[in-house]
């Protein structure tokens, strides 16, 4: 659909070579070869039929991801996704839907007004979020500064931005075999340290911003390392304790907004002071366009993670210990220890991600909604990367540029910014559902009944 | 397969017995050729259809449900119901046919009692029953003895003789030479997944295990005397309780010195698991202690007992020795990486890590497409060496092996046999632990015997196959032997039964 689509299996630094040249050879679509891709343990080597540890779920549902996904079911799925998002276009829209009474009679009148909605609507995603040769052409011809021409890549930018540091959070505590839903209330929690550190600590510039954006990483680490020192310590799962996490600091911070000292003195409304400008991250082109500085942190988190996740002796465990617990286990490394880091590592990338939302260009005050659905969106984000750190950063920047157009798209289209939202599912679903993919563009599947099979048994 | 008949499918582990039964049985499809039930060729589409045709299977890790009981777990699959639409699952009537299947075959199960309860011999009890009430004639057993004690085995042996004489037949999957012959009417060894050879029970165990490995095996390995040294190990009234808190390891005594392999035999779930677990951190320690070259280990995370020299192989490789989606290279430093030259503060050096992942794949023969290739593509024989491979790549004072050469094919076993030997030569104390005999009379220098949680008796490996094999099954040595328990050397102080600190409740990891 946009230029931009993501290409995380080129773009990825990570090492998978099994996986890749599996991935490689589903992506044939040959049967014959795809059969002997999907159970490479079994056929390729010699028989030796030893008894399997029952892998974890998460293993098997990254297994799944891996293997069974490449570049072109990911360029498949956003076809689907566009398609699917058309068709809804057109049953929302009740003059198209109209035409459709009489299309036996005159179907052009169907077949042109829905070309027409869909056309458009899509025609403003790009041009809101990647180029518009309108402004373009206003620029060479004197009309508009050149700030309108990179207008829609600012939106696309200050939209993507927290949702790598979220995606990156996920995607970490996937690798380390933690399924971390509580981006979204470590993102809470980071989002009022930083406010907290930005509008009540009277600092000078640039070591104010610095103190702000490490207090919304630290209140990100304290509310991903309690649920990791409960993992590690007493055996609760993760995912119930983020979940609950999420719902004890989204409470919080509508409890804290409304407190003396917080409360913007001039307002009746929950709406904290606005952060200090000494505090607040540097817009990168000029006053007028958003993108700030936070999507150069993102790219430095990103390349961090990717190092720390390869490179590192910390990555090493976090990624044998996400493999297989019980051979990190008898190889000397701490499970637990690492259980917590790992918390504590997501805490701090989904922190960073809060902090963004209030430190940038986005707003400048704490409200409930301060840190809309980054969180959440950041599991999204994750999967659409393949739970790497540079897939991670594409999946951010289209689901930035998703947003950024839909803006337009509301505005100039009519077409709800809510159907940028279904769009965002659509493209997951069918990114977790390769097989379906493959089915409907007749793409002779690698086995799609026994992956699901083994999915199932993972439960 | 004749009705009435008890027909032994031998071969070594991965020849393709378990593969082949599983056609059997419906769950994998065959590529080529076809299944003949009473002359007629049968299609099966999965494990209903085979039932259907009266063929039934008891796996070899056991498809019940662990909270269900007895009587559930039979239903499930084939749900009795009753009231029509409703449908109220008929507990009683399944109830009442497990009893009656129970008795008729002299197979006591208690039907309400629920699985996880219950010892692994009657769970097998239970999928045995669970495929008779499915009315099959062709029962298929996949090694049934592995995870039995030798009494179980035993009255495993009789309830298939009193099948046999009830007209049902029996595929009996074993790679065990023994059982073959004391059950078996007909035997077919199967070897890389051809049918190389039919014998009778009279053949003697000798051919037997040739045609199993296709050469004559060499149950014996190449090596020296010992010339044992100074106690490197020194275990004393070690107390150890399994998963289950239900005690494994009830005060052991044990020495091994440098430059000697201690041979540990056992049938499989006498303690020898918990045993190394607990020398090497893994398990809490309730009593005794452990030392290694006189400190005090116990109570030590295992990343200190393996810096402190000790080599681990552990019994199950596919679990707790390797990363399967890890690349060789990276398994080849999955306990050392974060020591120099591979890792230097927090930075890994993937170039020293592929350099030395290189140098070890050509010294121990690993034989795998790339250092880069996921270690779960190789066979079980390279990835048991990639194991080894790691673990004698530093200098060790204590090797200790757990099953070394399980599932490995024959010409890796001989090369870890010799590493493990030539390991031992150069001073190294080594203990391995394993369920087959044959390794540990090959191995060892001193053999102890393991038998609910207590070493039974040491022996030299001298002694006759017949007499390990009694205290195997728990027989206690006569005088004869005790004069060779001499050879245990007298541990210091004994501390067995004193409280020791219970130090190893710390390293509780949970997955």
């Amino acid at each position: 659909m946009s230029d931009d689509s993501p290409n995380p299996q080129s773009g990825s630094p990570d090492k998978e070579p099994a996986s890749e040249a599996q991935a490689a050879q589903n992506a044939l679509g040959n049967t014959e070869r795809a059969e002997v891709a999907t159970e490479p343990d079994r056929s390729v080597t010699t028989p030796a039929p030893e008894p399997e540890s029952k892998p974890s779920l998460g293993r098997l549902f990254l297994d799944n991801l891996w293997a069974a996904n490449t570049f072109t079911v990911t360029l498949l799925s956003l076809v689907l996704a566009v398609v699917v998002g058309a068709v809804l276009m057109i049953i929302s829209d009740p003059a198209v839907l109209s035409t459709y009474s009489y299309i036996t009679s005159r179907p052009s009148d169907a077949i042109n007004s829905s070309w027409t909605l869909v056309s458009e609507a899509y025609a403003n995603l790009f041009k809101g979020s990647i180029f518009d040769p309108e402004a373009f052409s206003g620029w060479l011809d004197g009309a508009n500064g050149w700030q309108a021409v990179l207008a829609p890549i600012s939106e696309t930018l200050t939209y993507a931005a927290p949702l790598v540091f979220t995606g990156l959070s996920v995607a970490l505590a996937f690798r380390g075999g933690l399924f971390n839903i509580g981006a979204q209330g470590q993102a809470t929690i980071g989002v009022i340290m930083a406010a907290l550190a930005g509008f009540l600590l009277p600092l000078p510039p640039g070591l104010h911003l610095l103190v702000a954006v490490l207090a919304g990483a630290l209140g990100g680490a304290i509310w991903g390392f309690i649920p990791g020192i409960l993992k590690a310590r007493a055996g609760a799962h993760e995912v119930i304790n983020t979940i609950m996490l999420n719902y004890v600091a989204t409470y919080f911070l509508t409890w804290l907004i409304v407190q003396n000292g917080v409360q913007d003195p001039n307002r009746t409304d929950a709406i904290s002071k606005a952060v200090d400008s000494s505090a607040q991250l540097p817009r990168l082109l000029g006053d007028n366009l958003r993108v700030h500085a936070g999507i150069l942190l993102a790219v430095l988190a990103t390349w961090a993670v990717a190092w720390l996740l390869n490179r590192s002796t910390l990555g090493f465990e976090l990624r044998a210990v996400g493999a297989n617990p019980d051979a990190a286990r008898t190889a000397g490394i701490s499970v637990t220890r690492t259980y917590i880091l790992i918390m504590v590592f997501a805490g701090i990338l989904a922190g960073l991600g809060g902090s963004n939302m209030v430190l940038g260009s986005t707003a400048s005050a704490l409200t409930p909604l301060v840190v809309a659905q980054i969180g959440f969106d950041g599991i999204l984000v994750a999967l659409l990367g393949r739970v790497k750190p540079w897939g991670v950063l594409l999946a951010a920047l289209l689901f930035g540029a998703l947003q950024a157009g839909g803006n337009r798209m509301q505005s100039y289209s009519g077409i709800s910014l809510e159907l940028v939202t279904v769009l965002q599912a659509l493209i997951v679903i069918f990114i977790a559902a390769p097989a379906l993919v493959k089915a409907i563009f007749q793409l002779r599947a690698a086995r799609a009944a026994r992956l699901q099979t083994s999915l199932a048994k993972g439960w | 397969m004749e009705p009435g008949e008890i027909h032994a499918l031998l071969g070594e582990n991965g020849a393709g017995k378990s593969t082949l039964m599983n056609v059997l049985y419906g769950l994998y499809q065959p590529d080529e050729g076809e299944i003949l039930v009473d002359g007629k060729p049968l299609k099966l589409k999965g494990p209903s259809d085979a039932i259907g045709a009266g063929i039934g299977m008891v796996h070899q890790h056991f498809m019940l449900v662990p909270v269900f009981t007895v009587t559930e777990n039979i239903m499930l699959g084939a749900e009795q119901v009753r009231g029509g639409i409703a449908g109220f699952l008929d507990r009683r009537r399944a109830r009442r046919e497990v009893t009656e299947v129970s008795e008729r075959y002299n197979l006591r199960v208690d039907p309400d009692a629920v699985i996880e309860d219950l010892p692994v011999g009657i769970q097998q009890r239970v999928e045995i029953v669970k495929a008779l009430t499915r009315d099959v004639d062709l029962l298929i057993l996949d090694e049934p003895t592995a995870v039995l004690t030798p009494q179980e085995t035993e009255e495993l042996l009789t309830v298939m003789r009193a099948l046999k004489a009830a007209g049902k037949s029996i595929v009996f999957i074993t790679h065990k030479l023994g059982e073959v012959k004391a059950i078996a009417d007909r035997i077919t060894v199967i070897r890389r997944g051809k049918t190389v050879g039919t014998a009778s029970p009279e053949a003697s165990r000798d051919e037997l295990a040739a045609l199993m490995v296709g050469r004559n095996v060499r149950l014996t390995v190449d090596k020296t005397p010992a010339t044992p040294g100074e106690p490197v190990l020194e275990v004393a009234g070690l107390v150890v309780d399994d998963d289950r808190q239900i005690r494994a390891v009830d005060g052991v005594d044990l020495t091994v010195r440098a430059g000697e392999v201690l041979g540990v035999a056992g049938v499989q779930g006498n303690g020898q698991t918990e045993l190394i677990e607990a020398i090497m951190g893994l398990r809490p320690v309730l009593a005794g202690t452990v030392s290694l070259a006189g400190d005090r280990i116990n109570g030590w995370k295992p990343k200190k007992v393996l810096r402190a020299g000790v080599g681990y192989v552990p019994e199950d490789r596919s679990v707790d020795g390797l990363v399967k989606e890890f690349s060789v290279a990276e398994n080849l430093v999955l306990d050392i990486y974060d020591r120099p030259p591979f890792g230097a503060g927090l930075a890994l050096k993937p170039d020293v890590i592929a350099a030395s992942a290189k140098e070890r794949i050509e010294q121990f023969d690993v034989r795998t497409s790339s250092a880069d290739a996921a270690v779960g593509t190789l066979s079980g024989g390279n990835q048991q060496k990639v194991i080894v491979a790691r673990e004698l790549s530093r200098p060790l004072k204590l090797l200790i092996a757990a099953q070394p050469t399980r599932g490995v094919d024959v010409g890796s076993i001989e090369f870890i046999h010799s590493q493990i030997v030539h390991e031992r030569d150069v001073g190294t104390a080594v203990m391995v632990v394993s369920s087959e005999l044959d390794e540990v009379i090959g191995l060892a220098d001193r053999i102890a015997v393991m038998y609910r949680g207590r070493i039974i008796g040491i022996v030299g490996p001298d002694t006759p196959r017949e007499e390990i094999g009694l205290l195997m099954a728990g027989i206690s040595p006569d005088a004869a032997h005790e004069s060779n328990t001499d050879a245990v050397p007298g541990d210091g102080p004994a501390t067995d039964g004193s409280p020791a600190r219970d130090a190893g409740s710390a390293n509780k990891d949970e997955a």
